[in-house]
């Protein structure tokens, strides 16, 4: 391979194999799995997971990289087969499956995106793999409970589990093929010479054993003291879900946002400056003075550990939530202002009484301007890190935005109790975990600069993603579908769409058909009906997401959508060939139209191999490039 | 031809009729639905102009009336114009000259404000929604006692009462929807025996006219919108598949339907914005969102000044350039003997030259010359030699007459693109670079001449092609605050950013810099006038109010969609200013309850009767099931479609904005009860038992609704023990004064 270097997120998902094979601890966006398989990959090869993956373009040296780079590539070949296998299943016409196996082959994007150590190809090979087996057990129904049938139900299970394990695209073909079972279950509901209605499982559970091995949560078998008292060191926690650790850190509010003091931010994860001190309002507490206990409708302050400035707000506007008072951190070594005064209230309890690590709900109201600490759930700017604002609202709602929860305490003075008792169910540690993720994953935010793309640019293959090299004397590999591929999709869902439409119109109105002709329409309507069900599962749900979304998203939906292609153009040939039938050119109509359309396919890879393979020379832009004349866009940049 | 002759022999036989028989007019007069209409009158109309203050949301929807009565254009992203104009029209008739001010809710309307007149119209809309419900019910074939029960929940729904009796516009989008689903359902019974009948058109036109006034209130309208127009493409569809419609007639309903549900529609959403645009001729608070072309087409602001400028820019012309985006304000090119500080806060170093910004305010620092490279001169040549897209301009600034110039320098808050700045010469090997190409955005050739106002203009740097931008960011103090310019070098596709028009223009006359001070602070004048079609300023309109976002704010009682079924949350509206009368938007919590429950039993029981059905065992005779399904697809389809998107919206939410959907859930109340009795209480004894449970929730119902009147029309006032009363759930903020 001529790519000694990592290309564009082979840096982000290389490393993190190389954390599985130093068995480091590390938070992702994405479900385990696909990593976890990356580093199998990488281990079974021999890599030894000391390459740091700093940035693309350095080069790989001495490190064992193939491995993990061939396993993705043995998983995106995959897809091949598979297609031509489902779309065989569903159409039984071997040029069409021909057709889509070919589309697959000479796509310069599924190409280039199986090259590479990337999650895309491990959660493709897992769908495709779904989706065949959903098929193949849909063709076994009629003969339930025979080994077939078991094996490729289980396999449909096993396929799921692994798709949603790589990346959360992978629920929409959990929909899917849900979807598809609920229609048969109701088949199979009215078929009364059944008398019993078996329903299948999806093994969901392979899924979440695989969550567990993962969690690490530091509750588990830790012990503190029970009750809050002054000197106490802390953590709090806000109750929203996936809230994040009342933070702060050494940096300032930039300029122009509310006063120039200390950042306080609401953090996701464990970091020691998720620590405050508890103190009285108005005194330290000394080291050597007796326990003395936090009670419900106490005034206190709170102090940072690690810089030592006080929990503090004021009438500034917050960063973001403009109605809000901006929270800051204030003072010099503990000593402040009477702006650092919070009172704390425990929900539905009474003054006076003491308050419970864990179990209280608290509130901590500002004491000058009445209003409520809390976290708005919003991702602060880049100056902010990117963690959540905390802000003090003046609207005093009860929600769990506004409500607190210490979970870490640390007082020598007091004696530890266990916590297993308050151990939350594995359930809700699986929600929780997933919430975090999900949260993560929406707070990915287009930064400065960045290549981001919009869904509508991907079908109509607008604009690429470029995996390495930048200028002119570097080797180049540049995402982009092959055009003649891609268009023809994009044209093939509007004719299928207008088949669909005559022929359940045509259906409905009870045109007599030929049995020819009624298994052809069988399979548009079923076959293309579960195909385009899948293309729009994959593709429709990004319009609706606020992350910052690329090119690379599209690929599943595509998948889709060249088995669409393969079923509607062999429907479209064999009407054609029906409607001249007694003739002899029906057969060479057929053929032909097939023959052409397989050559165009080629003659565009031909064309536009050097997408995948990588370029050098000048940019295309510059007619003495050996691509100038391939850049039919304006956007493709490469 | 025999039958022909037939039928004239019959007409000339009745129209003689009428000699030998007296006329007669029989009318049939339900005295149900007049009884409910009065009484939906009453309990809408009752003490309409108390309070005699501005309640609520009026004070947003109170600056518009006054603005329609001023005649001064606005923009509101909120919805499109129909129910403002709605509103407007009560005061128009009220005779309203405008002036109030909505600034503060709770505020004492003054004399001249009618307020019986402006809320009018919405509690006609709230009162008619009573005998709506009624015959909807009766059209979806329900016994008339389930006719008269809904249309008395209805009526004495505490929450529907207060949003009605207000200038504010649920209750007319409520009205709309009803009356939509209402035509449908009379459409719909038609078509099996007489259609294409006069009543048949009627209804069917009807529906269509509707949905557009629903959608033209409110967009929510659109949900219900979509959904008569699933169903009905589900009729159609059912019509489809019947073998007695020949091709041609299946044609003629298809283009019927089309003709009144999608063509009728549009064409009255268009009309809608054509009313608004007449009425609505001077320029005012909102001008500036708009684009230049725009704002020279209404009367005063922008058009006073451009008024006879010359229309095509030539070298020597003296212009001011506005960016195209207006966000996050408008503003113009514009510099400042000021210059960008040696070093910046977080260390980096400038060039030190002339500062260029972009200024919300009109200034004469944000003219600027347009200058031929190869020429002195800063004057018109005459005759007039026009600047043409792809020619190579400088920018001179008016009154420093130093050159727009930008160069390899990061710009002061975006360090990705480089700084603009007026070029002064320091002698320290830093070139001047200040030719710009002229790209004209918007233009048909490419021999284009630049226009005042129409044309849209990039200027791409010839040295480093990079593109002058508006980045959004404002300048710390040094900049005075002002918006940063800067030259985008990465610069992909269109954005308008980058876009820049004239807006002021006139021909330079005078060479000396002294005369062409003096000529800059002059006002300009000269004539021509530009119209847009009324298409373009639809285009332009429509689009704003789509994309104008407000800023996601937070208010005291805004809620999340969840609150809206268990209503666990109210709105306070009014409070008086010294007793504890107070107004609160506050449902009927049977009601709202036992609508819960009933779309819970509908859900549960139809897919027990699915399963059932699937196995063929019926458990309903085929017509009562029939009913069933098409009255659930209204009233839970209608529940779904107005409640489940807001659950996708980022906006701020309230509880009124649940009123349509619970509109929908309160007729399915009657529904599911007479299903019950009709279908399930086998015995005489259990239907008599069933009948007398449904006396006694009615009751509940009538109690609850007493309970909650005082605050519901926000009299008598109560005292604080009654107020503290009141609060049933804890999270409902019942305002309680202080003693």
């Amino acid at each position: 391979c001529l790519f000694v270097f990592p290309s564009w997120d082979e840096t982000h998902f290389g490393k993190m194999g190389s954390y599985y094979i130093n068995r480091t601890f590390f938070f992702d966006v994405h479900p385990p799995l696909g990593k976890m398989l990356i580093g199998l990959a990488g281990y079974l090869s021999g890599y030894d997971g000391t390459f740091p993956f700093q940035k693309p373009g350095d080069r790989y040296e001495q490190h064992n990289y193939m491995g993990m780079r061939g396993f993705c590539a043995f998983l995106g070949s995959c897809l091949v087969p598979f297609a031509y296998l489902t779309v065989l299943e569903l159409s039984k016409s071997l040029p069409a499956a021909l057709l889509t196996a070919c589309i697959l082959i000479f796509d310069t994007g599924c190409i280039t995106l199986s090259q590479y150590i990337l999650l895309d190809p491990i959660l493709m090979f897992f769908l495709m793999g779904a989706v065949l087996s959903m098929v193949k057990s849909n063709s076994c129904a009629d003969r339930p409970f025979s080994a077939s049938w078991w094996l490729w139900l289980s396999l449909t299970g096993v396929n799921l589990a692994g798709a949603t394990g790589v990346k959360f695209v992978g629920l929409f073909v959990v929909l899917l093929v849900g979807l598809n079972t609920i229609y048969d279950l109701w088949d199979l509901l009215g078929n009364l010479s059944l008398s019993l209605v078996s329903v299948r499982n999806f093994s969901l559970s392979l899924y979440a054993s695989f969550q567990s091995q993962l969690i690490g949560n530091n509750l588990h078998n830790v012990s503190v003291p029970e009750h809050l008292a002054y000197g106490s060191v802390v953590t709090m926690k806000n109750l929203r879900m996936a809230g994040g650790y009342l933070h702060s850190h050494w940096h300032l509010y930039p300029e122009g946002i509310g006063a120039r003091q200390q950042q306080v931010t609401a953090y996701l994860h464990k970091d020691s400056n998720n620590l405050w001190i508890i103190k009285k309002h108005d005194s330290d507490t000394a080291p050597s003075s007796p326990v003395e206990f936090v009670r419900h409708g106490d005034i206190i302050r709170l102090e940072h550990k690690e810089t030592s400035r006080n929990l503090h707000s004021h009438q500034h506007e917050a960063p973001l939530t403009r109605k809000h008072f901006q929270v800051t951190g204030y003072g010099i070594n503990g000593t402040g202002d009477s702006n650092d005064f919070w009172r704390i209230e425990v929900v539905g309890r009474k003054t006076g009484k003491l308050i419970k690590v864990l179990r209280s709900q608290v509130r901590l109201t500002h004491v000058a301007t009445g209003c409520i600490l809390g976290s708005s759930g919003k991702t602060l700017p880049k100056w902010g890190w990117e963690q959540v604002e905390v802000t003090c609202t003046p609207y005093l709602k009860e929600t769990p935005n506004s409500l607190w929860n210490f979970e870490d305490h640390i007082n020598p003075k007091l004696p530890n109790i266990s916590l297993d008792v308050l151990k939350p169910s594995f359930a809700e540690i699986l929600l929780e975990s997933h919430m975090v993720m999900i949260r993560g994953n929406s707070g990915l935010k287009p930064k400065d600069n960045e290549v981001t793309s919009k869904p509508w640019h991907w079908p109509i293959n607008y604009q690429g993603l470029r995996f390495s090299g930048v200028n002119e004397t570097d080797y180049r590999v540049y995402l982009l579908g092959n055009p003649v591929i891609w268009w023809l999709n994009l044209v093939t869902i509007g004719l299928y769409l207008l088949i669909t439409i005559s022929t359940a119109v045509a259906l409905k109105r009870g045109v007599q058909l030929t049995s020819e002709l009624k298994e052809l329409s069988r399979v548009v309507l079923r076959g293309g009906g579960q195909i385009t069900l899948g293309w729009l599962l994959h593709y429709l749900p990004f319009f609706m997401m606020g992350r910052v979304l690329y090119f690379h998203h599209y690929f599943p939906a595509m998948l889709f959508s060249s088995m669409l292609t393969g079923i509607t153009w062999d429907t479209l040939l064999k009407f054609c060939a029906a409607f001249l039938s007694p003739s002899t050119i029906a057969r060479k109509v057929y053929g032909g139209g097939f023959l052409a359309l397989v050559l165009l396919i080629m003659y565009s890879f031909y064309l536009f191999h050097p997408l995948s393979y990588g370029m050098i020379g000048p940019m295309a832009s510059d007619p003495s490039s050996p691509m100038a004349g391939l850049r039919w866009m304006d956007s493709w940049e490469f | 031809s025999n039958s022909q002759l037939f039928k004239r022999e019959d007409t000339s036989d009745t129209m003689l009729g009428f000699l030998r028989k007296p006329v007669v007019v029989t009318a049939e007069i339900n005295m149900n639905l007049v009884a409910l209409t009065v009484m939906g009158l009453i309990s809408r109309l009752w003490g309409l102009s108390y309070p005699r203050a501005v309640v609520f949301d009026e004070v947003y929807y109170g600056q518009f009336v006054s603005l329609y009565m001023k005649r001064i254009f606005f923009v509101d992203d909120s919805g499109p114009p129909f129910g403002h104009m709605l509103l407007a029209l009560g005061g128009y008739l009220g005779g309203f000259d405008g002036n109030f001010l909505w600034n503060r809710i709770g505020a004492e309307y003054s004399m001249n404000v009618p307020v019986w007149s402006l809320r009018l119209l919405p509690a006609l809309a709230g009162a008619l929604c009573v005998p709506l419900a009624y015959q909807i019910l009766v059209e979806l074939q329900f016994s008339h006692c389930a006719a008269l029960g809904a249309a008395l929940l209805i009526l004495l729904e505490n929450s529907l009462i207060t949003q009605s009796r207000f200038m504010l516009l649920e209750s007319v989008l409520i009205f709309f929807i009803l009356l939509a689903v209402l035509s449908y359902l009379k459409f719909y019974n038609l078509q099996r025996h007489s259609y294409f009948s006069g009543s048949w058109w009627f209804w069917l036109l009807l529906t269509g006219v509707a949905c557009s006034c629903a959608v033209g209130v409110k967009y929510m309208g659109l949900f219900t919108y979509m959904l008569l127009l699933a169903i009905a493409g589900l009729h159609f569809w059912h019509m489809i598949g019947d073998q007695n419609l020949s091709n041609v007639s299946l044609m003629c309903h298809f283009l019927a339907r089309g003709l009144a549900l999608i063509i009728i529609p549009v064409a009255m959403y268009l009309s809608f914005f054509y009313v608004h645009l007449t009425l609505l001729y001077r320029s005012g608070p909102h001008d500036q969102i708009m684009t230049s072309a725009f704002q020279a087409s209404l009367e005063g602001g922008l058009a006073r000044i451009t008024q006879g400028q010359p229309l095509e820019v030539a070298y020597g012309s003296q212009i001011t350039l506005r960016n195209v985006l207006g966000k996050p304000m408008q503003c113009w090119l514009h510099s400042h003997t000021n210059t960008y500080p040696i070093r910046y806060e977080n260390g980096r170093g400038s060039s030190h030259q002339q500062q260029v910004t972009c200024y919300p305010f009109k200034d004469v620092n944000n003219w600027w010359i347009v200058k031929d490279p190869g020429m002195q001169q800063l004057v018109v040549s005459n005759p007039p030699r026009p600047v043409r897209h792809g020619h190579i301009v400088q920018l001179v600034h008016g009154i420093t007459t130093r050159y727009l110039n930008t160069h390899d320098v990061a710009a002061p808050l975006s360090p990705h693109s480089q700084e603009v700045s007026c070029y002064i010469d320091y002698n320290i090997s830093m070139p001047a670079q200040n030719l710009w190409r002229v790209e004209i955005v918007n233009r048909e050739s490419d021999t284009d001449v630049w226009k005042t106002i129409l044309s849209e203009v990039r200027f791409v740097h010839v040295n480093t092609s990079a593109v002058l931008k508006l980045s959004g960011a404002s300048l710390p103090e040094w900049g005075y605050r002002q918006l940063e310019v800067v030259g985008e070098k990465l610069s992909k596709g269109y954005h308008q950013s980058m876009v820049w028009n004239v807006e002021e223009h006139r021909y330079g006359k005078s060479q000396e810099q002294k005369e062409r001070e003096v000529e800059l602070h002059s006002p300009t004048q000269m004539d021509i006038s530009k119209n847009l079609s009324f298409m373009a300023k639809f285009t332009e309109l429509q689009w704003k109010i789509l994309t104008l976002k407000n800023e996601d704010t937070e208010h005291k009682y805004s809620s999340s969609a969840l609150d809206w079924i268990t209503m666990d949350t109210n709105i306070a509206y009014w409070l008086h200013p010294t007793s504890g009368a107070q107004i609160h938007l506050l449902g009927n919590v049977v009601t709202w309850a036992s609508a819960n429950i009933a779309a819970l039993v509908y859900t549960c029981l139809s897919l027990w009767y699915l399963i059932r059905r699937r196995r063929k065992i019926y458990d309903v005779p085929e017509d009562a099931w029939q009913l069933w399904v098409s009255a659930g697809g209204i009233c839970v389809g209608g529940w779904a479609v107005n409640y489940l998107p807001f659950f996708l919206m980022e906006k701020t939410l309230f509880l009124y904005h649940y009123l349509p959907a619970v509109t929908f859930q309160i007729l399915l109340i009657p529904i599911v009860l007479q299903h019950l009795s009709d279908h399930l209480c086998r015995s005489l004894l259990l239907k008599s038992m069933f009948s007398a449970l449904i006396v006694a929730w009615f009751s509940s119902v009538y109690f609850v609704y007493c309970t909650f009147r005082p605050v519901t029309y926000g009299e008598p006032s109560l005292s604080v023990t009654e107020l503290k009363d009141l609060r049933w759930k804890d999270s409902w903020n019942i305002l309680i004064r202080k003693q």
